[in-house]
């Protein structure tokens, strides 16, 4: 009896063991042949011409090179109108507001906002920044647009890595008499700062590799040089890869594996950037 | 409590120190939660004042206090009078900030920034304000000499203050309250996390510091308050979880010959 009970434990365990894995294998292994797929059929389309020259043809011929620099314009603007207002944010939210239900209704509001499509932020860029503030279809208007997306998970990365910060430090620096600004600024800041560019680097990337809010609010499908002003309409690679990909007939396809590898290739780039913050940070905490 | 169990200063044997932190009939709350009643008594200057009693009695609470700490807790409330020099504490024009230079705290778990020694111990005189370098190299030297650890850390002032043993965090915190130039050091249970050794060297870095500060420590340990107090106040929990004090008196008066049947049960460890 008490045999049949270890064995019948053993299974499941076994059972558990393996379910674990297997769903492990579903995500993993998708993903991989994505990317082999991407980079083995992109990769002979890259080049320094690629990279380098503007598209002539429709995309056809010639490079990418303005909607490389576009989404590089793009990321640009996007950090500039979405940390600093994001980290005071969480700053705010977490140090100075008081806990009551309105403070805790913003919060769940701001997490919601991180969930919403992307496209519906686009429309509201379209609606504010274009035709109300008459930004126009623009670079400013893309990278607000984009802003506001990426200020929802930049606030909670923000909160989340400001709320790690131990509660000693704190009231070991108000305990010397330090005020409760100087408290934010000389240890909590330091403290939750690799915390928070690692979130914005992730929204960053995020926000690299949307399409559906910049295609209304000032990407171009064709721009022989680049944007001379941020009133100036923009090209950027996502939009790019769904124009070459999708609306031009007699596309190469080495062409559109070129550009998403390119793509892909930003993109991966930040998320190793956030890696990497992440592990210098740890061992800086916990190593020597 | 009643009114028997308050001590005036001339009968504690320090009547030759003038009282420095006082409280009159203080009531502490947490939203409806009272967290100490009516709690009255004096604290000489010069001198380690030991609060005992078992968990959750609210010494820490009682502690907090003398440099509002309680303040962060939202919800907290104090009624009654907290004095320092005679000064009360709780009006609206004290500024905490210069108050908490006054008044320094040391915490249960040591809790060491996590930078160098040096601007660790420098942190609070930054704070206010000094920059100069020379000036704030003396300060750092004083403040560990004063707390026993320079001689340990004199060689790696710019190395890691996580990577000092617990006792010495301990003691670089002791510093870094030093360095800003108090009155008073409050030291909440500063040895839990410490082994006997390092134990050891914190009590004797009291008695040493007692003979410029006021210190009151608040421990589970009544070996402790026994070895290092001057005076001991004994709290306790009522039936509502509130905080009262049961005695105060010195410390061999209580530990000796107790006035209060709690006392005597609690010393002799017969609950707590």
């Amino acid at each position: 009896m008490k045999a049949r009970f270890g064995r019948s434990r053993q299974l499941s365990q076994r059972t558990a063991f393996g379910l674990l894995i297997l769903a492990t294998i579903i995500v993993v292994v998708p993903a991989l042949f994505i990317i082999a797929y991407i980079i083995i059929n992109g990769a002979g389309t890259i080049d320094w011409e690629f990279l380098a020259q503007a598209p002539s043809q429709a995309g056809k011929a010639g490079g990418i090179f303005p909607a490389i620099v576009g989404t590089f314009y793009l990321m640009l603007g996007t950090l500039i109108f979405s940390l600093p207002i994001g980290v005071l944010a969480g700053i705010y939210l977490t140090e100075y507001a008081r806990d009551n239900w309105l403070t805790r209704l913003i919060n769940m509001a701001i997490m919601n906002l991180a969930g919403v499509p992307s496209i519906v932020y686009g429309l509201f860029g379209l609606g504010v920044f274009v035709l109300a503030l008459h930004l126009g279809m623009s670079l400013l208007a893309a990278s607000l647009t984009l802003a506001c997306q990426a200020l929802a998970m930049i606030i909670t990365t923000s909160r989340e890595a400001i709320l790690a910060v131990p509660k000693g430090y704190r009231e070991g620096s108000l305990a010397v008499g330090a005020t409760k600004w100087q408290t934010v600024r000389h240890i909590v800041l330091p403290q939750a700062l690799p915390g928070i560019i690692t979130g914005a680097v992730l929204a960053l990337s995020r926000a690299a590799g949307e399409t559906a809010p910049i295609l209304v609010v000032g990407a171009a499908f064709f721009m022989s040089g680049l944007p001379q002003s941020p009133f100036d309409q923009f090209m950027a690679l996502p939009y790019h890869l769904y124009t070459v990909a999708a609306n031009v007939p007699g596309m190469p396809k080495s062409t559109m594996w070129g550009v998403a590898l390119v793509l892909l290739a930003v993109v991966l780039c930040f998320d190793i950037l956030a890696a990497v913050i992440r592990l210098r940070t740890r061992q800086r905490r916990y190593g020597s | 409590m009643t009114e028997n169990n308050r001590v005036p200063p001339n009968d504690i044997g320090l009547g030759h120190n003038k009282t420095k932190l006082r409280t009159e009939r203080v009531n502490l709350y947490y939203e409806a939660f009272q967290a100490l009643r009516d709690i009255s008594l004096e604290m000489p200057e010069r001198a380690i004042t030991a609060v005992i009693g078992p968990s959750g009695c609210g010494k820490s609470s009682f502690l907090r206090l003398f440099n509002r700490m309680n303040d962060l807790i939202s919800g907290a409330r104090v009624e009654g009078r907290v004095e320092l020099d005679g000064t009360s504490l709780y009006e609206s024009y004290i500024d905490v900030v210069e108050l908490r230079k006054r008044v320094g705290m040391v915490f249960q778990k040591p809790n060491p920034f996590p930078m160098s020694v040096f601007d660790n111990v420098a942190f609070g005189p930054r704070r206010h304000g000094k920059k100069n370098r020379a000036e704030l190299e003396e300060i750092v030297e004083r403040s560990l000499h004063h707390a026993a650890l320079w001689d340990e850390v004199k060689d790696k002032l710019e190395q890691s203050a996580l990577a000092l043993s617990g006792g010495q965090q301990q003691r670089l915190c002791i510093a870094r309250v030093l360095a800003v130039g108090p009155e008073v050091i409050l030291m909440d249970e500063p040895c839990s996390a410490l082994d006997p050794v390092a134990t050891l060297k914190i009590e004797d870095l009291m008695t040493s510091l007692a003979e410029e500060y006021t210190i009151v420590i608040v421990t589970h340990n009544m070996q402790q308050a026994a070895r290092v107090s001057d005076m001991t106040a004994f709290l306790m929990m009522e039936q509502d979880r509130a905080g009262v004090l049961v005695e105060y008196g010195t410390t061999s008066q209580l530990f000796t010959n107790p006035r209060d049947k709690r006392t005597e049960d609690y010393i002799t460890g017969r609950f707590g």
